[in-house]
């Protein structure tokens, strides 16, 4: 079956979807490569990219259209005509084979560019620009395109002259709503592939850029014009996308994301900064950069503090610009502050939470209260899977282990805390999970364990022919 | 050696007594362990804006973790602590748990965590941390062995501790100690508990803690408790088992003049 095919292929007579065999009889030395269905979502997801240049607004139109958004932008690039040109040629030039179209609705446009490449079409006049193409300029699918065909409905002027509950009844409400968009009656959004940012400044540059500091520059002076134009709304950048433009048509997106909203040009700097030295595969510049985009994709309104009164207002910001530097540089999943959890099952009793956006509520977290002149009942280091030991055998049926092996190491137990019995969520989970009885140990060295038997003694654990067996032993935790 | 050439290094050693006295004159901030001989032998407490390494072998690293915890609560005085962990520690040793911390009486809304995957980005986190004078206490745990925590490296976190007044704490499991500027060395092994009732007692942490490095005072090593309920360390409360213990008023002197040369 064929995929895809070029244009000299197509002056054969191939045609798309013909089957291979029926090709070759045509065209007997005809190359033939496999079709990468993966590799061409990803460079038209390329393209896109590259597109953002043009407008924000990009969207995917699968499998190898896009639309772009272009209201309000054409004229930055010296009107519509102007922008049409230079991107055809841009894309062009890269060797890609590109049909493209102005007109009011995205339907209008998609038609356009399957019949009548580089039309510019003005506002009112979509009806009367494609009414002469074929109705398979619709792309309504191969069902409806045949059955219109067999109406004897040859154009799109043929089906907009009939009454649209005609078309309705015939072909289905959506294919009258295509009909209505592609005339120009009505227009459907596109489905952009970012959202808008609230704010964005770029600049361009006639000689593209490469080194270090230019780039650095650029951010800065880009951050500096962004807080203005942030000032004046009240805002603070939360998260902060800055998009690499090089010349040869590959885009670099780099995000930044802070606790609290910024409010100062030197932090986005910084930020950047500390993004940019970490970063495992650095900014590649190739021939250069010629454009650079700063986005605050996620801003929120700041609220004026108090200041002098209260010295902990200063400290906290301090804080939580370290954790955004920070964030920035290893990531903001491992910068964590820790909130308690309404459990009793130890290695849930914690849940570790990304600082850059609990750190507030972590500040004020009610912890459970210790006993007073109690000892520790819960050890400093915890293993996030209990290690299974290895008991010889415990005086006691239910009592603790005399002696256990972990880590190849033998201990002997000198001192013995417990049992203290923890049952098992029965009401969350659905596997049966085994009731353990907790023991703190001290050994011979003074090294102090907390280790459990994973169910009851002849009461939980049983091996396949259903006999009780010992239950097995892990140390889940050291003491200090 | 010749005349002239002890002559140039006692000029040089005694440049370098200058520069270390004057980067220390404003280091009078001490805050007192509790128990009395160590706080003796630190002149008054565990130095501010310094930093502290704790050396302990693997399988004592739990011990290690609450001595330096003990330390972070006594010199953070209510403000957050960093803790900069390596992801391999956790591993060997098992993450640090925040219930643990609050039975130990200290808080655990103060901490906050930072997962570094190796050595360096540990490092760089760590010094760029003691930068900031909003915290209290930055402790480093690393595991093993590490090329990367060298003089220049140790030099750089001091520098930075002592403009920015944050107390930096080295927690180094399973490591040998090498030249540094830390202004005090502590070896850790945990301690017995007091004997007696076998099968039972269980008190407060106790550590065996050496002092093998002490820039402004003598050595020693002592056993030290963690009392949980006024959060600071204190002599053992019952401890009739003899300890092999360097006495702390007669210091080594081969070795002590050693060690201050490293």
């Amino acid at each position: 079956m064929i995929h895809a095919l070029d244009e000299a292929a197509e002056r054969l007579g191939l045609y798309i979807g013909q089957p291979l065999a029926n090709a070759r009889a045509m065209c007997p030395d005809l190359k033939v490569f496999d079709a990468d269905v993966a590799a061409d979502a990803k460079t038209l997801s390329d393209i896109a990219d590259w597109c953002d240049r043009f407008t924000p607004l990009v969207a995917l139109d699968v499998p190898h259209g896009l639309f772009l958004d272009i209201t309000g932008c054409a004229h930055l690039f010296g009107g519509e005509a102007a922008l049409l040109r230079t991107l055809v040629r841009a894309l062009d030039r890269q060797g890609f084979a590109v049909s493209a179209a102005i007109a009011g609705t995205s339907v209008c446009a998609r038609t356009l560019t399957r019949q009548a490449t580089g039309t510019i079409v003005a506002d009112g006049g979509e009806a009367a620009a494609i009414d002469q193409f074929p109705v398979s300029a619709l792309g309504a699918g191969e069902a409806i395109t045949t059955g219109l065909r067999r109406a004897g409905l040859k154009t799109i002027g043929d089906v907009a002259s009939r009454s649209s509950h005609e078309i309705t009844a015939r072909f289905g409400a959506r294919f009258s709503t295509l009909l209505a968009h592609a005339l120009g009656q009505g227009d459907a959004p596109i489905n952009p592939r970012k959202p808008l940012p609230d704010y964005i400044v770029e600049k361009r540059f006639a000689e593209p850029i490469a080194t270090d500091t230019m780039i650095a520059m650029t951010l800065s002076r880009l951050a500096d014009t962004l807080i203005a134009s942030m000032e004046k709304q009240g805002k603070g950048a939360r998260r902060l996308e800055a998009a690499f433009f090089r010349t040869d048509g590959v885009v670099r997106a780099i995000t930044v994301e802070t606790g609290r909203p910024v409010t100062r040009s030197a932090v986005i700097d910084r930020l950047f900064r500390e993004r940019l030295d970490a970063l495992a595969d650095p900014l590649d510049p190739g021939f250069g950069f010629d454009m650079v985009r700063l986005s605050a994709s996620r801003t929120e309104i700041v609220v004026q503090e108090q200041r002098d009164l209260d010295a902990h207002v200063h400290d906290n910001d301090e804080i939580a610009a370290l954790i955004d530097r920070i964030a920035a540089r290893i990531g903001g999943k491992r910068v964590v502050v820790h909130l308690p959890q309404d459990t009793h099952i130890p290695e849930r009793a914690v849940w570790s939470a990304p600082a850059q956006h609990h750190l507030a509520a972590a500040m004020q977290a009610e912890w459970p209260v210790r006993t007073e002149s109690e000892p520790p009942l819960r050890p400093l280091r915890l293993f996030d899977k209990p290690e299974p030991i290895k008991v010889p055998f415990a005086t006691v049926p239910d009592g603790p282990p005399h002696q256990f092996t972990w880590r190849r190491a033998l201990h002997a137990v000198v001192r013995v805390e417990g049992p203290e019995r923890i049952a098992m969520e029965w009401w969350q989970q659905d596997g049966k999970q085994l009731t353990r009885d907790y023991f703190r140990i001290e050994d011979a060295e003074g090294l102090r364990f907390w280790i459990f038997r994973d169910g009851l003694y002849e009461g939980e654990t049983f091996d396949g022919e259903g006999k009780p067996v010992s239950p097995n032993w892990y140390v889940h935790g050291l003491f200090a | 050696m010749s005349g002239a050439r002890i002559s140039a290094l006692a000029t040089l050693r005694s440049q370098i007594e200058r520069i270390e006295t004057a980067e220390v004159v404003h280091q009078h901030d001490r805050v007192a362990l509790g128990h009395s001989e160590a706080d003796t032998a630190l002149k008054g407490g565990l130095a501010r804006a310094a930093i502290h390494e704790v050396f302990c072998e693997g399988r004592q690293g739990a011990a290690a973790t609450g001595f330096v915890m003990g330390l972070a609560g006594r010199v953070s005085a209510r403000r957050p602590l960093l803790w900069v962990r390596q992801d391999f520690s956790e591993i060997e040793t098992g993450a640090l748990s925040m219930s643990g911390l609050s039975e130990l009486g200290l808080d655990p809304r103060r901490v906050v965590m930072v997962r570094a995957a190796d050595v360096e980005s540990a490092l760089r986190t760590s010094a760029d941390a003691l930068a900031c004078d909003a915290l209290g206490a930055v402790v480093l745990e690393l595991w093993g062995e590490t090329r990367q925590f060298d003089l220049v490296a140790s030099r750089k976190l001091t520098l930075a501790a002592q403009s920015s007044g944050v107390t930096g704490l080295m927690l180094r499991m399973a490591a040998q100690p090498l030249p540094s500027t830390a202004e005090t060395r502590w070896m850790l092994r945990a301690a017995h508990s007091p004997p007696g009732s076998a099968w039972s007692a269980w008190g407060a942490p106790r550590f065996d803690a050496e002092l093998l490095r002490n820039r402004h005072g003598p050595c020693g090593r002592w056993i030290m408790e963690w009392n949980c309920d006024e959060c600071q360390f204190s002599e053992p409360s019952t401890y009739p088992q003899p300890v092999a213990a360097a006495p702390a008023h007669r210091q080594d002197s081969a070795v002590f003049r050693q060690r201050r040369a490293g």
